[in-house]
C-alpha cells in the first residue's frame, strides 16, 4: 500500500469532539459528517483540506468518545491516512475496523511540517518526506490487524468467520 | 494474574493470558446507544448473519438525543426500535423506561461482577466498579459481536492505583479520579487496565466506585476495575439478573506501574478547560464566574449525587446570573429523588429538573452553551465545544462543588455558604 499526499498538522490530544463535534451526530451519513471534519480543531479545515491529503498529529489522537463517526468523517472527507505519535485506543480499533490507514511514528510526527509532501509505504512501514528528503519509520502493524486489513475490515472478517462456523 | 487477566482468560477458555496476547473472547453483554447503534445495525446487516447471537444480551439504549431532539435523532432512535422489534431483543429501553446507559445497566442488574462487557460508548468502562471487565469499542465491533457473541481484544497491561487515608469533607470518588487523571495525564493509562484499590476504596460506596471507573477512559485507559467485596455484594444482591462471579487479583500479579495517593491530601478538585487532566483544587478557582451548572450524567447522576447537591442547595437560591439544570440519570433515580423531596429543594432553589437524558453532557440538547459561556458540570469531559459553542468552557467537579457554585455564581465550595 503506497499513500502519497500533502500534510495538515495538528497537536497532541486531538479528541473526537474536535474531529467530529457531537452536535452533528444526529446523523451517521458519511457525506454529512465529512462536511464538519476537524471543525473544532480548525474551523477552516473542511474547506481547505482536499482529497488525498494526510493528517499528521501528536500523541493520543482520537481520544474521548467511541464514535466511529470520527474515522468515518476523516475517510469520507477524502483524507487518505493519519500519522500520529500515538492513537487513543478506541480510535485505533475503529480505524482498522473501517479501513482508514493509520500509522504510529514519533519521528514523523515531530519532523513533518504543514504542507510537506509525504509518501507512506504501508507494507514496509516507511514514511518518506518528499519535500525535505527525509525518511522515517512507522511502528509495524500487528499481525492480527494486518489480517483485518487484508480481509477488508472487520465486517468482511466476521462474514468469513460466520461462513466457516 | 490480575482480576482483568482472569476475567479475560475465563472468557476465552484459557487457563492463563498475559498482557499483549490477542484473544477472541465471549461477551456477556453488548450495548449501543442512539448515536452508535445505527451504524452497528447497518454493519450487522452486512455480515450476512441471520440473527443476533443472543436476544437477551444486546442492550440498545436511546439516551443521547432522547427524548428525540429533532427529526434526524428521531430517525436514529427509530432504527434502534425497529431493529429491536425485528430481532425480538429484550433489552431495548424506550423513553419512559430508559435512563443514561451506564447508570441504567448496573441499576437494573443487567451487568454483573465477573462479566465481560463491550459497548459502543467510551464510558462502558463504568461497570468495572462492579468487578467486571468492561470497555468501549466502536460500532463495527458491536456489529460483529451482535453476530458472533465474540470480540477481539489485546490483553492490557495493568496499572495499580492505591488510595489510603481518610477522605476530606466534600471529597468523593469524583475528586479521587480527577486528582488521578491530573497526576497521570489524559494518556497516562493509554491501552491499560486501571485497577483501583487500597483502604479508601474498600470503604468507598458503589456510586463512588462507578464514578471512578467511569472516568478511566479520560486517562486513556482501556478499563477501570475494582476487586469486588462486601459493598459489591450488597449492591448486586437482589438486582442481578444473571449469576455473577467474584474474581480477585493474585498476590503475585504483575503491574507495569503502581501509584499511591494519600486521600487526606486530596481536596475537592476541579478539571479546568479543555482537558480532564487540567485539574486544580476548587479553592484556587474562586475567581471563575459561571453561567450554567449541570448536575447529572453517567458520572454523577445517581441518587447519591442528587442528594449531595440537594444537601448543599437546600434553602438557598441559584445565583441570578446562573441557570442550574439537574438530570436524574434514570427513571428510578428520578422517582426516588421525587419521593425524597429533592425536587422540591431544587425547584425552590430555582433550578430546573429534566427527564433522564445525556442532554448537554455531550452538547446534545437541553442546556447548550452559547459563545463565551462557562459551565461547571458533574460530567466527565470538558473538551473544546463539548457542551456547545467551540468558544464555551466546561469545568468538571463533584455535585457538592457544582451546587455551591450555583449559589455563588462562581466556582465555590460548600464551606463558603454560610
Ligand atoms: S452522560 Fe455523557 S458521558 Fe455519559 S453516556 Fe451520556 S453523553 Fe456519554
Amino acid at each position: 500500500m503506497i499513500i502519497k499526499g500533502k500534510v495538515w498538522r495538528f497537536g497532541d490530544n486531538i479528541d473526537t469532539d474536535a474531529i467530529i463535534p457531537a452536535r452533528y451526530l444526529n446523523t451517521s451519513d458519511p457525506k454529512e459528517l465529512a462536511k464538519h471534519v476537524m471543525e473544532d480543531a480548525d474551523k477552516d479545515f473542511p474547506a481547505k483540506a482536499g482529497k488525498g491529503d494526510i493528517i499528521i498529529a501528536g500523541s493520543n489522537f482520537g481520544c474521548g468518545s467511541s464514535r466511529e463517526h470520527a474515522p468515518i468523517a476523516i475517510k469520507a472527507a477524502g483524507l487518505q491516512a493519519v500519522v500520529a505519535k500515538s492513537f487513543a485506543r478506541i480510535f485505533y480499533r475503529n480505524a482498522f475496523n473501517i479501513g482508514l490507514p493509520i500509522f504510529e511514528s514519533e519521528e514523523a510526527s515531530e519532523k513533518i511540517r504543514e504542507k510537506d509532501e509525504i509518501e507512506i509505504d504501508g507494507d514496509k512501514g516507511i514514511i518518506k518526506n518528499l519535500t525535505r528528503n527525509e525518511q522515517y519509520s512507522a511502528k509495524p502493524i500487528p499481525p492480527f490487524m494486518q489480517e483485518l486489513i487484508s480481509a477488508g475490515g472487520l465486517i468482511e472478517w466476521t462474514k468469513r468467520k460466520l461462513k466457516a462456523s | 494474574m490480575t482480576i482483568t487477566e482472569k476475567i479475560l482468560a475465563a472468557h476465552c477458555n484459557r487457563k492463563e493470558v498475559s498482557p499483549g496476547d490477542l484473544i477472541n473472547a465471549k461477551v456477556d453483554l453488548v450495548l449501543a446507544n442512539d448515536i452508535t447503534a445505527p451504524i452497528a445495525i447497518t454493519e450487522f446487516k452486512k455480515t450476512g448473519a441471520k440473527d443476533v447471537f443472543d436476544k437477551g444480551r444486546i442492550a440498545l439504549i436511546p439516551d443521547h438525543f432522547a427524548p428525540q431532539k429533532d427529526i434526524k435523532s428521531a430517525e436514529q432512535c427509530k432504527a434502534l426500535r425497529e431493529f429491536s422489534r425485528e430481532h425480538d431483543l429484550s433489552l431495548y429501553f424506550e423513553v419512559g423506561r430508559m435512563g443514561i446507559e451506564h447508570a441504567l445497566l448496573p441499576e437494573e442488574g443487567l451487568v454483573v461482577p465477573g462479566d465481560l462487557i463491550i459497548g459502543a460508548d467510551s464510558h462502558t468502562c463504568t461497570y468495572g466498579g462492579l468487578g467486571a471487565f468492561a470497555t468501549g469499542v466502536g460500532s463495527t465491533d458491536v456489529a460483529s459481536a451482535m453476530a458472533t457473541g465474540e470480540c477481539w481484544f489485546k490483553v492490557p497491561e495493568s496499572m495499580k492505583f492505591i488510595y489510603y487515608g481518610k477522605l476530606n469533607k466534600w471529597v468523593s470518588g469524583k475528586d479521587l479520579i480527577l486528582h488521578t487523571i491530573g497526576d497521570i495525564g489524559v494518556d497516562g493509562a493509554l491501552y491499560r487496565a486501571m485497577e483501583f484499590e487500597g483502604e479508601t476504596i474498600q470503604t468507598l460506596p458503589m456510586h463512588g466506585r462507578l464514578t471512578m471507573c467511569n472516568m478511566a477512559i479520560e486517562a486513556g485507559g482501556k478499563s477501570g476495575i475494582i476487586v469486588p467485596d462486601k459493598i459489591t455484594e450488597d449492591y448486586v444482591k437482589g438486582r442481578a439478573k444473571r449469576p455473577y462471579k467474584f474474581y480477585t487479583t493474585d498476590k503475585d500479579a504483575r503491574y507495569v506501574e503502581t501509584r499511591e495517593y494519600d486521600c487526606s491530601k486530596i481536596p475537592p478538585t476541579v478539571a479546568c478547560p479543555h482537558l480532564p487532566s487540567n485539574t486544580k483544587p476548587a479553592a484556587e478557582l474562586f475567581e471563575i464566574t459561571i453561567d450554567q451548572v449541570v448536575i447529572g450524567s453517567c458520572t454523577n447522576g445517581r441518587i447519591e449525587d442528587l442528594r449531595e447537591a440537594a444537601e448543599v442547595i437546600r434553602g438557598r437560591k441559584v445565583n441570578p446570573n446562573v441557570r442550574m439544570i439537574v438530570f436524574p440519570a434514570t427513571q428510578k433515580v428520578y422517582k426516588q429523588a421525587m419521593k425524597e423531596g429533592l425536587f422540591d429543594i431544587f425547584i425552590d432553589a430555582e433550578a430546573v429538573v429534566s427527564t433522564p437524558t445525556c442532554g448537554p453532557c455531550l452538547g446534545g440538547h437541553m442546556g447548550i452553551l452559547a459563545k463565551g459561556e462557562r459551565a461547571i458540570a458533574t460530567t466527565n469531559r470538558n473538551f473544546v465545544g463539548r457542551m456547545g459553542h467551540p468558544e464555551s468552557e466546561v469545568y468538571l467537579s463533584n455535585p457538592a462543588i457544582a451546587a455551591a457554585s450555583a449559589v455563588l455564581g462562581r466556582i465555590a465550595t460548600p464551606e463558603e455558604l454560610k
